[in-house]
């Protein structure tokens, strides 16, 4: 009889507990991810997704520093030319196949061979992989390449299951198979991506969700009503406007993390003769001028309601790769003009092109403004994004309002930027021993040896100005406050594993 | 009447070729290189060269017409390379979407803009009439994008009835479904039935002046009924006309409603395939609306036809 009234009490322990157990967790996105193929991939956002989904041989913590994922320790050899790796053991993929050291092979040069890779570039020195035993892979180089773990800790380190890439081909996307701590579930285009979670992951005790679904919700103020609604329970990149709404509510927290990335203005000084006929481009006295008429906190304050920090290098302030040797300069007007004076050009003109986001020509209104009262004439030329990109690769502008969303290494915030002809230098710029100091700085380990190396770079190109660099944004996470656990990694990935509800 | 039949057909093809040559030109005239926007951050010039070569940008117009043509022909629409999926698998996905919510929109339309509207004629000059008729005007002149927010900061964020956007299929929960297109379609809906209103408003009116609602009037029919019976009946036939045709601004006007309200439809598909330059998805789409417009109409045509004999012998 007792174990009868029993019974009820226990079958409702029990839905209770699976119903605590049973648990989703929903992240508004700020965009669409493009293709999740960790070789094809493209967009920032799409990284968001990956770290749930992809483990990689390597991951960044908070201070930047590379740890190690998949990986469980690595060894560069005496020459600085072959990385040997050790495997972590007993790691599945979702489709219960082996992560093995041949896993690993199979995945960088898939990376590395297959048409239309985005990877290709990054892993451009590693000329072959060898299996050593099955734990343990040696990447041998044609050069040493200090940003290479770095590389490894982002998409090319990602690897995915070998049976499934040979099945799906280029088609991998479509059902993504990794050894992530989430595996894939369904995608609908435009409106969700489902993953739930994979028992056998390597790390399992630090998954406490069952489900997570992305949902793309690009409006900023919608994807913040569905926060304040209880239909998400963590959004990213919120509006810089919208943070007072939050403060004061006790159901809500924020984090703000500076991103590795920066804003800046690219100037076109050699990207073709357009650069000769404008001052701007043609005389390093002008951008000096353009960069002391500029009052950086004032932008922040007007483009970014505060939520960004004032910087003048490709790494923020806080970074250890920061050149103390070129100081933030102060405004100047007084000196802005002199310059213009000495130039001869106390009145120079130029078109600062925009793509037509928010942020961007909120900038361009700015500098206008500011440059105005050392004697620059400013012209905003307002274009999307896809056509301001196509001007820019043409040479056919004089300065563009450009961001970038930074890497862990710094080389990859500044080597395909202010290196001769490499594919995101639109200022045009090109120095020999610019590039034999990145070169330098690419094959040396030795961080001590690397930041002098920086400095010295700082000291040619923040005076030739290819790019005056403006601000590093905050990113801005809103969730709710029953999320707990959350990791603040420069790189604006979320994070998923540690991640609970209080 | 089948020759006539014939002819029509007939036509069908070389418009459709005109179209298709017009979507194609069009689309070639954006500013901008599609493998640079795709070939995404990084835009490592191996990539954007395989990313030409896919799209064989690296071939002259016409060759890269009739490598599409051919595609089309076949039933083949091509596949978003952004989303790595075939574009006719997106248009079947994205469709019912954006129907639904059209269809919703109509009803909500229609259900508030032929009550206020009889109300407005037969209450004419009355406080009733100028108050249909502010609301009317406010209906039209209420930017959607504008009405979408505040809806949903309302609703959603304030009073919490409603989700604040997204999308739940009806066959899996009818009831979110219902929830989640709610506010999306009176937000279409509600310029939609300003329009019916004022059409209602002066159909009604002209219909109340007639001879036989007078008639009626004398015979004692109760004021209710020659409203609702004689007068409504009659003033509905151009307001169905009008609703019918209104169907296609809806579509349309589903763009800007579907990206305030993340409905993953039609319109949304087409906008953010034009930012992301995905060709194959904006040719694909436009195709499929141009060839369903031209369709309808020869449906349209033939029904014509088979009521009015006139109209098949010119």
């Amino acid at each position: 009889m007792q174990s009868r009234r029993l019974l009820p009490v226990l079958t409702c322990l029990l839905m209770l507990a699976t119903g605590v157990a049973a648990q989703t967790l929903r992240i508004g996105l700020a965009e669409d991810p493009d293709v999740l193929d960790p070789t094809l991939a493209r967009s920032f956002v799409g990284r968001i997704v990956f770290s749930a989904l992809c483990d990689k041989l390597f991951d960044i913590n908070q201070n930047l520093d590379i740890v190690p994922q998949l990986a469980a320790g690595y060894q560069w050899s005496a020459d600085n030319k072959a990385l040997t790796i050790r495997l972590r053991p007993n790691v599945t993929f979702h489709d219960g196949e082996k992560m093995d050291a041949a896993a690993v092979k199979y995945s960088l040069e898939r990376h590395k061979t297959m048409p239309g890779s985005n990877r290709r570039g990054e892993l451009a020195p590693l000329a072959s992989v060898d299996v050593v035993d099955p734990l343990t892979v040696r990447l041998n180089l044609s050069a040493p390449f200090s940003p290479l773990l770095a590389q490894l800790a982002d998409r090319a380190g990602m690897i995915i299951s070998p049976k499934a890439g040979a099945a799906e081909g280029d088609k991998f996307g479509a059902k993504p198979v990794c050894a992530g701590p989430f595996r894939f579930v369904e995608r609908v285009a435009q409106d969700r991506i489902v993953l739930e979670r994979f028992p056998e992951y390597w790390n399992k005790a630090a998954v406490h969700f069952d489900r997570i679904v992305y949902l793309p919700i690009p409006d900023s103020t919608v994807r913040l009503a569905n926060l304040r609604s209880g239909q998400l329970d963590f959004i990213e990149r919120l509006a810089p406007s919208d943070v007072p709404q939050l403060k004061g509510d006790a159901r809500f927290r924020l984090t703000k993390i500076t991103e590795i990335g920066y804003q800046g203005i690219t100037i076109n000084v050699g990207k073709s003769e357009l650069a000769q006929k404008n001052p701007l481009g043609r005389d390093p006295r002008v951008r000096e001028a353009l960069e002391l008429a500029l009052d950086r906190d004032g932008i922040v304050q007007v483009v970014m309601d505060g939520e960004a920090d004032p910087g003048n290098q490709w790494v923020a302030a806080t970074n250890t790769f920061y050149a103390k040797n070129v100081p933030m300069p102060a405004r100047n007007v007084a000196r802005a003009k002199a310059l213009l004076k000495e130039a001869g050009v106390p009145n120079p003109s130029f078109t600062l092109m925009t793509p037509t986001t928010a942020d961007a020509q909120r900038i361009a209104q700015v500098v206008q403004a500011m440059a105005r009262e050392a004697g620059f004439d400013v012209k905003i030329l307002s274009t999307e994004f896809a056509t301001s990109l196509d001007l820019a690769d043409k040479g056919q502008f004089d300065a563009y309002v450009l961001a970038w969303s930074g890497r862990a290494d710094p080389d990859g915030n500044i080597f395909s930027f202010d290196a001769c002809k490499q594919p995101l230098n639109y200022a045009g710029y090109c120095k020999p021993e610019v590039d034999d100091l990145l070169n330098r700085s690419r094959t040396t380990l030795d961080t001590n040896e690397r930041r002098k190396l920086y400095a010295d770079l700082a000291a040619i190109v923040l005076k030739d100005r290819p790019i005056i660099y403006l601000y590093h944004r905050h990113w801005l996470w809103a969730y709710t406050s029953k999320l707990d656990g959350l990791q603040a990694i420069p790189d604006g990935l979320v994070r998923v594993t540690g991640l609970r509800f209080k | 009447m089948l020759a006539y039949v014939v002819r029509r057909v007939a036509t069908i093809v070389p418009t459709l070729v005109f179209v298709s040559i017009l979507i194609f030109g069009l689309q070639q005239l954006l500013p901008g290189d599609p493998a640079m926007v795709l070939a995404g951050e990084e835009r490592d010039p191996a990539v954007i060269a395989h990313l030409r070569e896919t799209l064989h940008l690296d071939k002259p117009f016409p060759v890269r017409y009739f490598y599409w043509l051919r595609g089309v022909i076949h039933g083949d629409l091509g596949e978003s390379l952004r989303m790595q999926q075939p574009v006719r698998a997106l248009i079947a996905e994205k469709l019912p979407v954006t129907l639904e919510l059209a269809c919703i929109a109509i009803v909500i339309a229609l259900a508030i803009g032929i009550p206020a509207g009889v109300v407005s004629a037969v209450r004419r000059g009355t406080a009733w009439d100028y108050g249909a008729n502010i609301v009317a005007l406010w209906g039209l002149s209420t930017p959607n994008f504008w009405l979408g927010i505040m809806l949903i900061l309302l609703f959603s964020v304030t009073l919490g009835w409603l989700p604040a956007s997204g999308y739940v299929s009806p066959f899996e929960n009818w009831r979110a479904n219902l929830a989640s297109m709610l506010m999306p379609a009176f937000v279409l809906g509600n310029a939609i039935a300003a329009v019916l209103m004022r059409h209602t408003r002066s159909a009604m009116l002209q219909v109340l002046s007639s001879d036989y609602v007078r008639t009626a009037r004398a015979k004692g029919v109760r004021e209710r009924d020659v409203v609702l019976k004689h007068a409504l009946r009659n003033a509905l036939i151009p307001i169905i006309t009008l609703g019918a045709l209104e169907f296609g601004t809806l579509l349309s006007g589903a763009v800007l409603t579907e990206q305030v309200f993340t409905i993953p439809g039609f319109g949304k598909l087409i906008v953010d395939a034009v930012f992301n330059r995905d060709y194959a998805v904006v040719q694909g789409v436009v195709l499929f609306t141009a060839t369903a417009y031209i369709v309808l109409n020869l449906v349209a045509d033939v029904a014509y036809a088979v009521v009015n004999p006139r109209i098949r012998v010119s």
